[in-house]
């Protein structure tokens, strides 16, 4: 669970969709701080075990909080919050699908 | 003598653990021989991992169809050999079409495939195509197609190949390079660093290469190093079973069951053989991208994880060196040009013939070194000297 | 090629902005590339919006940064933000992509201060939603604003403190710091002490941090060992043993730090000679005195060359810069020195803390060795005990590793297990670090789309082959 710290205010705030529902963001907040603030806390599930992840190292290294805008896959800590943006989990990989 | 080092006997060396050398090991050691493999790095370590694991019977070379549809046998039932899947994924290879000039060529192709008595190779029109690879661009009017090809792990392939070599008593040395080959009465007697092995036949196996490994043979075959490149992409859902390539342009494409998307077709980067190093040339990757997103337009946005190439060693005429060389009790079989891992399990077969019964069970003759051979007598004699002094 | 430059600098921290100003000074054309949206790197990430409120929590030394940032924007310096580098030649050229397009460009000379990463913490449970590193809780202070309500902070090192201190101010106090060195560790950096007291305010710095964090009422645990993550889908709780004692904490954050080690993706990838570190448990590029690299096009500054902080960051970026702007022919040999020689001594001050806090706060056996059961590759998902495994096939090196079960080869690029593996790798074989090397780093550096890396340059339309 994430709040806004002492002192900070939502100014300016805009909202975007995930999953069809809206998310309230602040201008320069990244689509994970957004989903974070709005305590969304599991972004996508793993292609291997299909295990739940999200956000973990904040600075585009690890690729763990991965959510599609606009049907792009991309890392949600890298991606400014626009307002009226359309964000949804990326689809569930399941390896064993039989080929 | 360095109190490190060994020596050891047998009855075949194999100077190469790639996947020819491990197949060939694998096939003379069911026949019951006693086979050392020398790999100058480590198993499986060039073009056998580096490949796209395509194995495809569309497409060969004609000389090489006969190989290719018997290998595809073996691999239809791979783990019968193994004990290992290998991670073959039987489904179907396509070349396809885009233009109608394109598509005559490929009729033409099926027919000449025909006319040498084998019916793998079928046409199939626009919507056949459409029903068998979704994916593919609108444009695409038709393709060549054969079911039952398709793709397996490369890695996989190679460590169960090891595996069963290892369980049959092949004595891998692995680490060192070959530095000489000497001959002692009948015997070749190949020295590493390290190692010092005694054996009556010498199988070069030596993939990219082969040639400075024949090239001490007293046999000179013109050799190119080259280093194809892949890129593969981060796991996508699931849209695509076989391979695809493309007639008129270099493409290979195929979806794996984790859901990576491997692309490559025969672009290459620059070779380093004497360091092991390739260098990548970005402007033919981005011809290759720019190849599968034309024939796949789902691909444009998926993302690139990582490229690579391999050291593959190509001949002149773009088929392999299979047969006997100059020397007595001396066999190649490398140069596969890009193309030898579907052949793998059946030119190993045919090696352990050619040491054994002294014939083998396919037509080879294509394949024969002395193809090469014009000038090699002279160079032959000049190394053998050399040796001898 | 769209555009030449004299000298490229990779990454907008304080090392990089250093650089980019001291070569932009003597008469060099600088391009200073960075990914993020504005200058500042991670340590003075979104300094220049930084709001009143962000600004009292994240104190003096944040604030730091704005000096820099406007400095570089008062320059000459060519800078472009939302890049991600992706190819880096060893003759000096650089692709990256921004908005979708791909671009090349050139410089003479390439500074790389792409900085560090924080260290991998392949801990039980470690990859469940809801835990991640304490650096990435602070870039949401920085960056949004926003702090977890309900943390507890696991590991050690000065950041563990700083960020804690910055969870009492901005109104979240953390529910414990659950630590992991050990009081043989401080003993053992003792024998530094006497050095270090020449960095006395980081070290009077930090017995400040810990005093509020215990004016705050934030139990603290130390020697912690056994510290596993629990919940079903997503964090709930987390469990450890210290002072021979269970202990459970019921939290929804596990925020985890274990110090910070240089990013090596693109030295790996040029090709640059690396060594590893005992002293950090981690390679870094070799580097001579000026950041020159061991390719005459590059140099390296910052925490990628080696971690020494902000401070050591921005001082090495300026010699750097004349060490760039001396190859490049901008200044003889003889001014680079003179010039670099107050910057060098400076340098070595701020560095003289270093080996106290690499004693005091080394990572533990549960990092180091992980157990079998963790995972160690997040995005594939291999194990401890299966790189072990594979070591007992005869695997001897991190790239043979990909080939026995794919670690590294995920989307990441092998950025949070590269380092585990080989010191697992190391430990299982019996060789040393730099023996069982790293992983081969080739670009792209980070995924590109098909799209990007086809807008390279408009491909030749290839000849039809017959």
């Amino acid at each position: 669970m994430f709040k806004l710290m002492e002192g900070e205010d939502a100014q300016g705030s805009f909202t975007f969709l995930f999953e069809g529902q809206p998310i309230s963001a602040t201008p320069g907040m990244s689509v994970a701080a957004a989903l974070l603030a709005a305590d969304v806390s599991i972004f996508r599930q793993t292609p291997v075990s299909q295990s739940a992840r999200g956000p973990f190292c904040m600075m585009g290294a690890c690729y763990d909080c991965l959510v599609y805008v606009d049907g792009m896959n991309v890392q949600a800590c890298m991606t400014k919050a626009r307002d009226g943006m359309k964000v949804t989990r990326v689809p569930v990989i399941n390896e064993d699908i039989e080929t | 003598m360095n109190p490190e080092s060994s020596s050891t006997t047998a009855e075949t060396v194999i100077i190469g653990g790639g996947l020819h050398g491990l197949s060939t090991a694998l096939h003379l050691a069911m026949r019951g021989m006693k086979v050392v493999v020398l790999e100058k790095d480590r198993v499986g370590r060039h073009a056998s991992s580096a490949n796209a694991g395509g194995v495809r019977r569309l497409g060969r070379a004609l000389p090489e169809v006969p190989l290719s549809v018997a290998s595809a046998k073996i691999w239809q039932d791979i783990s019968d050999l193994l004990d290992d899947d290998c991670g073959f994924v039987s489904s179907y290879q396509v070349k396809l079409a885009d233009t109608d000039i394109h598509l005559d060529q490929l009729r033409d192709r099926a027919k000449q495939v025909r006319a040498i008595g084998f019916e793998h190779e079928e046409m199939i029109d626009q919507q056949t195509l459409r029903d068998l690879v979704p994916a593919v661009s609108k444009e695409c009017i038709g393709a060549l197609a054969v079911k039952g090809d398709g793709f397996a792990n490369p890695f996989q392939t190679v460590r169960a190949f090891y595996t069963k070599c290892v369980d049959l008593g092949v004595v891998f040395h692995q680490g060192h390079g070959v530095e000489t080959i000497t001959r002692f009465a009948d015997d070749w007697v190949v020295r590493t660093a390290k190692h010092t092995v005694t054996a009556r036949n010498l199988v070069n196996c030596s993939g990219a290469w082969g040639g400075k490994i024949a090239a001490m043979l007293g046999d000179h075959l013109p050799i190119e190093v080259r280093a194809p490149m892949l890129m593969i992409t981060e796991k996508m859902p699931h849209f695509m079973d076989g391979v695809a390539g493309a007639q008129g342009i270099p493409l290979s494409f195929k979806q794996f069951p984790n859901g990576t998307v491997l692309i490559g077709g025969g672009n290459v980067g620059q070779a380093y053989p004497e360091t092991n190093e390739t260098a990548l040339d970005y402007q033919g990757l981005a011809l290759s991208a720019a190849t599968a997103w034309r024939y796949f337009p789902i691909m444009e946005n998926a993302k690139i994880v990582r490229c690579w190439a391999g050291l593959e060693g190509f001949m002149p005429d773009n088929i392999p060196v299979i047969g006997k060389g100059y020397q007595d009790n001396v066999f190649h079989s490398f140069g596969y040009s890009a193309h030898g891992y579907q052949m793998a399990p059946i030119c190993g077969k045919i090696l352990s013939e050619l040491i054994i019964d002294q014939e083998a069970s396919l037509p080879i003759d294509a394949f024969d070194p002395a193809r090469f051979r014009k000038n090699s007598r002279e160079n032959g004699s000049e190394t053998l000297e050399k040796f001898a002094s | 090629m769209n555009d030449q430059f004299d000298i490229i600098v990779i990454g907008a921290g304080p090392a990089g902005i250093s650089a980019a100003l001291e070569a932009d000074h003597h008469g060099a054309s600088v391009c200073l590339l960075d990914e993020q949206a504005s200058a500042g790197g991670q340590i003075y990430r979104n300094v220049s919006q930084s709001t009143p409120a962000r600004t009292k929590v994240l104190g003096s030394d944040y604030l730091k940064g704005e000096q820099l940032v406007r400095d570089l924007r008062n320059s000459g310096v060519v800078h472009r933000t939302g890049v991600t580098v992706w190819k880096v030649g060893q003759d000096g050229t650089i692709a990256y992509s921004k908005e979708e397009f791909a671009t090349q460009i050139k410089g003479r000379h390439v500074i790389i201060a792409n900085g560090a990463t924080e260290r991998s913490t392949p801990l039980p449970g470690w990859t469940k939603p809801g835990a991640m590193t304490v650096g990435a809780a602070q870039i949401l202070m920085k960056s949004a604003g926003i702090v977890p309500t309900n943390a507890v902070l696991i590991g050690s090192g000065p950041l563990l403190y700083l960020v804690a201190q910055q969870l009492v101010t901005a109104g979240a106090p953390p529910k414990a710091l659950v630590e992991t060195q050990t009081k043989t560790d401080l003993l053992r950096a003792t024998r530094h002490l006497v050095p270090a007291l020449k960095g006395w305010k980081q070290l009077a710095k930090g017995l400040q941090l810990i005093a509020a964090i215990r004016m705050a009422g934030v139990p603290r645990f130390t020697g912690a060992t056994n510290i596993a993550i629990h919940g079903d889908e997503k964090v709930d709780r987390v469990s450890f043993e210290a002072n021979g004692k269970n202990h459970s904490i019921q939290v929804t954050s596990a925020l985890l730090h274990q110090g910070v080690v240089p990013n090596t993706q693109i030295t790996r990838s040029i090709g640059l000679k690396h060594i590893y570190s005992g002293q950090q448990h981690c390679f870094h590029p070799v580097t001579d005195l000026f950041g020159q690299s061991s390719n005459i096009v590059f140099s390296i500054a910052g925490d990628g060359a080696g971690i020494g902080g902000a401070k050591v960051a921005a001082l090495s970026g300026k010699i750097s810069a004349l060490n760039a702007v001396c190859q490049i022919g901008k200044i003889p040999k003889s001014k680079c020195e003179t010039l670099a020689a107050p910057i060098l001594k400076k340098r070595s001050a701020e560095l003289a803390i270093r080996p106290f806090l690499d004693a005091a706060y080394p990572p533990p056996a549960d990092v180091l060795r992980p157990a079998d059961e963790t995972i160690i590759c997040r995005c594939e998902e291999v194990t401890a005990g299966n790189i072990r495994r594979f070591a007992s096939l005869g695997c001897k090196g991190p790239n043979q590793a990909k080939s026995f079960g794919r670690p590294g080869m995920g989307p990441c690029q092998g950025r949070y297990c590269g380092l585990t593996v080989t010191q697992i790798l190391a430990q299982e074989t019996k060789q040393s670090h730099d023996v069982v090397g790293a992983y081969r780093i080739r670009a792209p550096l980070k995924p590109i789309t098909l799209k990007e890396l086809a807008s390279l340059e408009t491909p030749k339309e290839p000849e039809t082959v017959k």
